[in-house]
């Protein structure tokens, strides 16, 4: 599904370089659950942003579903990642002037649906996390496991294959941790998505199917 | 697609309260200065009464006496008028009229300032003036020298009261003399300066030597009239062959200029002989808006730009989820929009109280502002300047905004 071959990242700034990711090479298969973990600053965000096309590698090849993705413009980039993946971040980045409802249905956005389609589809996703009856709230009215929750939809409303979640249960305390970490399982096995993870928590990783260690920007594991 | 894009412009707006306030008092304001000075330009220029016949007349008013050392420049006389453009052969009228002069009068011991212009009796007949009562004085009345009089609506309630019946008939007292009223047209605005007065008498009435055409300069005007616009060129090309065949009167001067004028080229003429005044006016009219316009819409994009690093998250999260660069730039230019056509409906409003309060308070004899399409198709204009002039260059930079970058600053 996923495939990294000798990926390097380098940042450089007026006086520093920073070899954030040090030749990675990993496959991730369909319908697999992957956890990465590390000390902090070692290259996870890093990775998975690279992964999501949303930056680009100082080096290597990124494949997703078969296709080669380091010759695809803005425009092409764009409509890839709306078709094929979905994002949860640590801190959810809901629009807050936007009701639950609108935020989730804004993959939707830039396809082509009409509003009847969206709005069926993010009453479905919102149902499939458990918040049907909070569609007209707007985001700084819920619970920070709701928000999570809210972008949970947001992120599968697209039905994507792929889902990169970045730390996704960082701000919560464990029992909304675990409910989250649920949902995710569920959809993993329910809907065969392919899921990447970023976590600071084992117990969390071990769900998983496989685990990836980073230290430095190397896989260790 | 669009119903969103207006969604969340109205969200963000309605979040940045005191940011949308100076964004659209900035807009409104400036669009309600421009408003009414386009509805005033607008009135003053495009306004055909009672000047119907613009594009087959050409206008004389001015003439200029230049020499080595000297320099006189005046009106013309009613000799002039009469005997040299009078003999011309291409037009088929032409109006003769002094400038407005004023003179005081006493009704029940109130005193009343009229203003007071002499013409010819074809006069009458190159302008189209609106009679409410009575008609015109004839030319046979003018060669009599008959004391009659065709005064302005405003007159008739000033001198008679505001609700008297007709005048037609009756008599009016300027400067001691008595002129019979014979009728009663509708008001001009003073700026119309060419046309407005409030009474009207024959030429042959006043006290001058108007038949004396040795003298080129005096108080009159004149409006030649073609039979058709095709004509007007020929008119044009006749009376400017008159010019240097003018006998000189005075040995300090050795060049005389005068022109027939289309109505624009009238209006704008500078007193600068060897140029034209209308590209100065054009510029000088753009210039002024430009710079009236300059302020807000700088002051928009400097909130435009804060506007975006505050929404650097939402930016980062469109982006994640599938709007390219072109998509973000096209969505933040029509919320601009949004903003600036807000701003735009309330400027229309401000405008039209505006122009109600210079109505009402007359600051200008007889000048009616009106809202028409020509101010309200500006106004449009204006609107679309500002919206991409404030939108385009904050949307580039909000468009070039790396995501990781976007979604990290918080
Ligand atoms: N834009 C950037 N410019 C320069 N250096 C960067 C930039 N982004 C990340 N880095 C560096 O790259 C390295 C990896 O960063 P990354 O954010 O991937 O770490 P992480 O594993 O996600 O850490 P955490 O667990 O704290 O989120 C760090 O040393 C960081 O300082
Ligand atoms: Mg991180």
């Amino acid at each position: 599904m996923i495939s990294l071959q000798n990926i390097e990242k380098v940042y450089r700034t007026t006086n520093i370089e920073t070899l954030a990711l040090n030749n990675i090479s990993l496959d991730i298969a369909k319908g697999e659950f992957l956890s990465v973990m590390g000390p902090s600053g070692c290259g996870k965000s890093t990775l998975l942003n690279i992964m999501g096309l949303l930056d680009a590698p100082s080096r290597g090849q990124i494949k997703i579903s078969d296709q080669t993705t380091d010759n695809l413009n803005d425009k092409q980039l764009a409509k890839f990642r709306n078709q094929k993946l979905g994002f949860i971040f640590q801190s959810y980045h809901l629009i807050n002037d936007l009701q639950v409802l609108d935020n989730v249905e804004l993959p939707l956005l830039y396809r082509d649906t009409t509003a009847k389609e969206r709005r069926q589809l993010a009453a479905e996703a919102l149902e499939k996390v458990g918040l049907s009856n909070r569609m007209k709230h707007f985001p700084t009215q819920l619970s920070g496991g709701q928000r999570q929750r809210v972008a949970i939809a947001r992120a599968i409303v697209g039905r994507p294959e792929i889902i990169l979640a970045d730390e996704p249960t960082g701000n919560l305390d464990s029992a909304m941790g675990n409910e989250i970490m649920e949902i995710l399982l569920q959809l993993n096995q329910n809907d065969g998505t392919t899921i990447v993870m970023v976590t600071h928590d084992e117990h969390m990783a071990q769900k998983t199917h496989r685990l990836v260690r980073l230290f430095d920007g190397s896989q260790v594991l | 697609m669009l119903k969103n894009y207006f969604k969340i412009a109205i969200a963000v707006l309605r979040r940045r309260k005191f940011f949308t306030f100076i964004s659209l008092f900035g807009i409104s304001f400036t669009l309600t200065i421009l408003m009414v000075a386009t509805a005033f330009i607008d009135k003053v220029v495009n306004d055909d009464y009672p000047d119907k016949k613009r594009d087959r007349s050409l206008y004389i008013s001015h003439m200029e006496m230049a020499g080595k050392d000297a320099m006189n420049s005046a009106g013309l006389s009613f000799g002039f008028l009469d005997h040299y453009v009078g003999r011309m052969k291409t037009p088929v009228a032409v109006a003769i009229s002094s400038n407005f002069n004023a003179t005081n009068t006493y009704v029940n011991n109130r005193k009343i300032v009229i203003n007071y212009k002499y013409t010819n009796a074809a006069y009458w007949d190159v302008l189209e003036y609106k009679f409410l009562e009575g008609k015109a004085f004839s030319k046979q009345q003018v060669a009599n020298a008959e004391r009659v009089t065709v005064i302005s609506e405003d007159m008739k309630k000033e001198y008679f009261g505001d609700d008297t019946g007709p005048v037609v008939g009756k008599y009016l007292e300027a400067d001691n003399v008595k002129y019979r009223i014979c009728g009663v047209v509708k008001n001009i605005p003073i700026t119309c300066y060419s046309f407005y007065a409030d009474i009207y008498l024959p030429y042959t009435v006043s006290k001058n030597d108007f038949g004396n055409y040795n003298n080129y300069m005096g108080d009159f005007n004149g409006v030649i009239l073609a039979k058709n616009t095709a004509d007007v060129p020929k008119m044009k090309r006749e009376f400017d062959a008159i010019i240097p065949k003018l006998p000189i009167p005075d040995k300090q001067y050795n060049k005389i200029y005068s022109h027939a004028d289309t109505y624009l080229e009238g209006y704008v003429r500078t007193g600068n002989e060897t140029k034209s005044g209308i590209l100065y006016v054009t510029l000088a009219l753009s210039l002024f808006a430009l710079f009236v316009m300059l302020l807000p819409t700088l002051n928009l994009v400097n909130i435009n730009v804060t506007r975006i690093m505050e929404r650097s998250s939402e930016i980062g999260v469109r982006k994640a989820f599938g709007a390219s660069s072109q998509t973000l730039v096209y969505q933040f230019i029509v919320e601009n929009l949004i903003l600036t056509f807000l701003g735009g409906l309330i400027g229309v409003v401000l405008s039209l109280i505006a122009m109600y309060f210079i109505n009402n308070a007359r600051l200008i004899a007889n000048l009616e502002l009106t809202l028409n399409f020509t101010v309200l198709g500006y106004a449009l204009a204006i609107c679309i300047f500002f919206g991409l002039f404030s939108g385009v260059y904050p949307a580039w930079r909000m468009s070039k905004l790396n995501v990781v970058t976007a979604l990290k600053a918080q």
